[in-house]
């Protein structure tokens, strides 16, 4: 395991201070709850973005659970990333709802647009596109999360002014 | 007790208060003193008005329900004597009460009873007292006060309440076993994982009336003896999981959880527990293992959560719905709620309605209602005037139903029969533009992606299907790819371990049952009678109707289209990926697919 610690690459939120201390204050806070791996992870995600193999290890330490568990948790729920995420992060619902209403033409768009595909980051690290289960706001399919904000009704031809809203926000 | 003949309403929400609220109360009253009305009118504070971003701060006047705004200190006097004295409005400070229109949840329909949504939209969900005054509450002193468990569960029982969450199994009989059971602690768990797509019932239920689902868990484990219990919610519904945080506080501070509620013998308390993204953590046994913190895997029943669950101790499980009918149940009467419903489904349902339906949203009606009065008197018919052509019930484990099943009466039995499940009450409908085997592939392509992988039936089974699927779709499909279907739907549905197994090869059963038509065009004639599947379908541009306005190739996403500005367009089929985005925004409704 320490091995392992050894090799944590220079940029891996345990190698900063700030994240560091974020992430020592989650282990603590729920240490002793049961069932505590589930919580950790869902802070964690929450507040870092995402859960590095070095950050599952450090886990693993503060929770006294094998490596292998938390490993085998982090990549059992799609809501836990392995790597960083874009600055921002447009989500596309493919419930049933969304799906009749045709989100396939806007995750086309939002593809030829950023010239990533769902799951991918844009180059310049600041959006993340990705499809999501169904988030439950089926009257106002099609749905986009963009953020945390719904987007309802979206249209193909007005989906490019969300992406530039976004980067216009940056500039 | 004093009688006001008017109230003054002032919100004291952050915008309201950073723009002087409180110092308006306080002009108000010094006001009221003085013109001798303090007797006469009364001042409130309330939460918020109006939008959140009006001039603020923002007041009501009732029982006229006169909207105010934009008000100092110095223009109270004025309005005092105005309203109160001369009895008139003041309309330099009158604003129009808007009508927020809630896109979810309309006014009730005339076919419609509503108990588990009675008070959502209504009520402030972060306010425990607002759910006090709506008689919330009551129905626990009154358990807790006058009835031993056995008397809860039998009232229970006696109502007939089945689970909501879609297996329909009797509530008060599930909070015997466990009342039975020997343990050290004795778990209640609110199944909030709403992961069907489709069905969003449950988290308006959370997000609207949080209270409603805390009280019947908390009357549930008096019945069975739990002293901890756990709501597990998705991670896609941030909000309800905040409002279930914020509600459970509340009641704590009410000393409705912890030791010794209500002065009585009885202690519990409430944690809420996130998901990650997993549906298949829905089911019983895979939840209990995820709030243990392990991967959410489903394990072979028996032994039931009844008797071994979380952590091995007895544990039920009842979803959002269910419990949010207990409190009504015990105010009212078993036999008030027996005597809605229909046969051995007793009390309503909610549905959510989406898709091809002219008003979407959420419903609330009794059992034995037909489909067909559910779509087309409550849901106004189907969007666009076009023809109905099947309803999908119960999510990813249910099945499409066509036109000649819209009689059958809503029941648990009845949509069982029909190769469908009532599920979790999700209703999308579809029109003549959906094609059924690129559902049927859309839903396998869902389980198929959320099978935990544990039993072999589930993992390989619906990959094969969903490569069978895709292939008809793509036009490859061979003539006994059909039986094949058959073959495979029987042997998942027979072998698989949990519910999600045994319920995957529901769409791609009742599609085959139903519109066998279809798949029958797709595998012998090459063509989707839709014109949904992208391999069977090629776009045209109609000379005459296009005015070449240049939209089309503007937008689309691969350069497939040409032509000069006023000339007729044209579509290179070689380069057209068949996505249908020139076809939606052609406004002259020149591009037609072949």
């Amino acid at each position: 395991m320490l091995k392992t610690l050894e090799k944590i690459p220079v940029d891996d939120p345990i190698n900063d201070h700030a994240q560091r201390v974020i992430i020592d204050r989650i282990i603590e806070e729920n240490k002793t709850l049961p069932g505590a791996t589930m919580v950790v992870l869902n802070r964690l995600q929450e507040a870092i973005g995402f859960i590095s193999p070095a950050m599952q290890v450090y886990v693993a330490k503060g929770l006294g659970e094998p490596v292998s568990r938390i490993h085998g948790v982090v990549s059992f729920y799609s809501f836990f990333t392995t790597t960083p995420r874009g600055k921002h992060t447009i989500k596309f619902c493919v419930g049933t709802a969304c799906y009749v209403s045709g989100i396939n033409q806007i995750v086309e768009k939002a593809r030829q647009i950023l010239g990533i595909e769902p799951g991918e980051t844009t180059e310049d690290g600041l959006i993340t596109i990705e499809l999501c289960r169904c988030v439950g706001a089926c009257s106002q399919a099609p749905v986009i999360v963009v953020n945390e904000e719904f987007v309802g009704r979206v249209k193909p031809n007005r989906f490019p002014k969300t992406i530039q809203d976004l980067k216009s926000k940056e500039a | 007790m004093a009688y006001f003949r008017s109230h003054i309403l002032v919100s004291v929400d952050p915008i309201c208060v950073e723009k002087g609220a409180y110092d308006l109360i306080d002009a108000f009253q010094d006001e009221l003193v003085k013109q001798g009305l303090v007797d006469e009118v009364q001042v409130l504070e309330t939460s918020r008005i109006g939008d959140p971003h009006s001039e603020g701060p923002d007041l009501m006047v009732y029982p006229e329900a006169v909207h105010y705004a934009n008000l100092s200190v110095t223009d109270v006097p004025f309005l005092v004597e105005e309203h109160f004295v001369k009895g008139r409005v003041a309309e330099k400070f009158m604003r129009e009460i808007e009508e927020v229109v809630d896109e979810e949840l309309s006014a009730p329909q005339a076919k419609e009873v509503r108990i588990v949504l009675k008070n959502i939209g209504d009520i402030d969900p972060l306010n425990i007292e607002e759910y006090i005054a709506r008689d919330g509450y009551l129905a626990l002193g009154q358990v807790l006060l006058e009835m031993s468990p056995e008397e809860t569960i039998q009232e229970v029982i006696d109502s007939g309440l089945r689970g909501r969450g879609g297996a329909g199994f009797p509530t008060g009989l599930k909070w015997r076993f466990i009342r039975a059971a020997e343990g050290d602690q004795k778990f209640m768990i609110c199944n909030a994982d709403e992961g069907d797509p489709g069905a969003f019932a449950n988290r308006r239920v959370l997000e609207g009336d949080p209270h409603s689902v805390i009280e019947g868990m908390i009357i549930a484990a008096y019945a069975a003896g739990a002293s901890q219990g756990y709501i597990y919610c998705r991670a896609e519904y941030p909000i309800a999981v905040q409002t279930m945080k914020t509600a459970i506080e509340q009641a704590r501070n009410f000393g409705l959880l912890g030791e010794n509620i209500l002065g009585s013998e009885f202690s519990f308390d409430l944690e809420v527990r996130m998901g990650a993204g997993a549906f298949v953590c829905g089911e019983e046994t895979a939840l209990m293992a995820s709030i243990e913190g392990k991967r959410g895997e489903p394990r072979p029943r028996p032994p039931f959560p009844a008797q071994k669950g979380l952590w091995d101790e007895p544990s039920n499980i009842n979803n959002v719905e269910t419990f949010s009918n207990i409190p009504q149940i015990i105010l009212n009467g078993a036999e008030w709620f027996a005597s809605l419903g229909y046969e051995k489904s007793t009390g309503t349902k909610t549905f959510s309605m989406a898709g091809d339906v002219k008003n979407t949203g959420l419903i609330e009606v009794p059992f034995g209602i037909s489909l067909r009065e559910i779509i087309f008197d409550v849901g106004g018919g189907i969007k666009d005037d076009k023809k109905f052509k099947a309803i999908q019930t119960g999510g990813p484990m249910g099945g499409c139903l066509p036109e000649s099943y819209l009689d059958l009466p809503m029941d648990y039995e009845a949509l069982d029969k029909a190769g469908s499940i009532l599920g979790s009450g999700g209703l999308v409908a579809m029109d003549e533009g959906t094609c059924m085997v690129d559902i049927a592939r859309f839903f396998m392509e869902f389980t198929q992606e959320e099978s935990c992988g544990k039993c072999t039936p589930c993992r390989i089974g619906t990959r094969r299907i969903l490569e069978l699927l895709t292939r008809i779709c793509d036009g490859k499909g061979k003539p006994e790819d059909i039986g094949t279907l058959r073959m495979l739907c029987d042997q998942i549905n027979e072998n698989s371990l949990c519910g999600l197994g045994k319920g995957a090869p529901n769409p791609v059963k009742s599609t085959l049952e139903h519109f066998l038509d279809e798949y029958e065009a797709h595998i012998y004639e090459k063509r989707c009678p839709a014109k949904v599947c992208k391999a069977l379908i090629r776009f045209e541009i109609l000379d005459g109707l296009c005015t070449g306005c240049t939209l089309c190739a503007r937008n689309c996403p691969v350069d497939a289209i040409s032509g000069e500005r006023r000339q007729l367009h044209v579509i290179d089929p070689d380069i057209c990926i068949q996505c249908g985005i020139c076809e939606q925004i052609c406004p002259y409704d020149a591009i037609e697919i072949k």
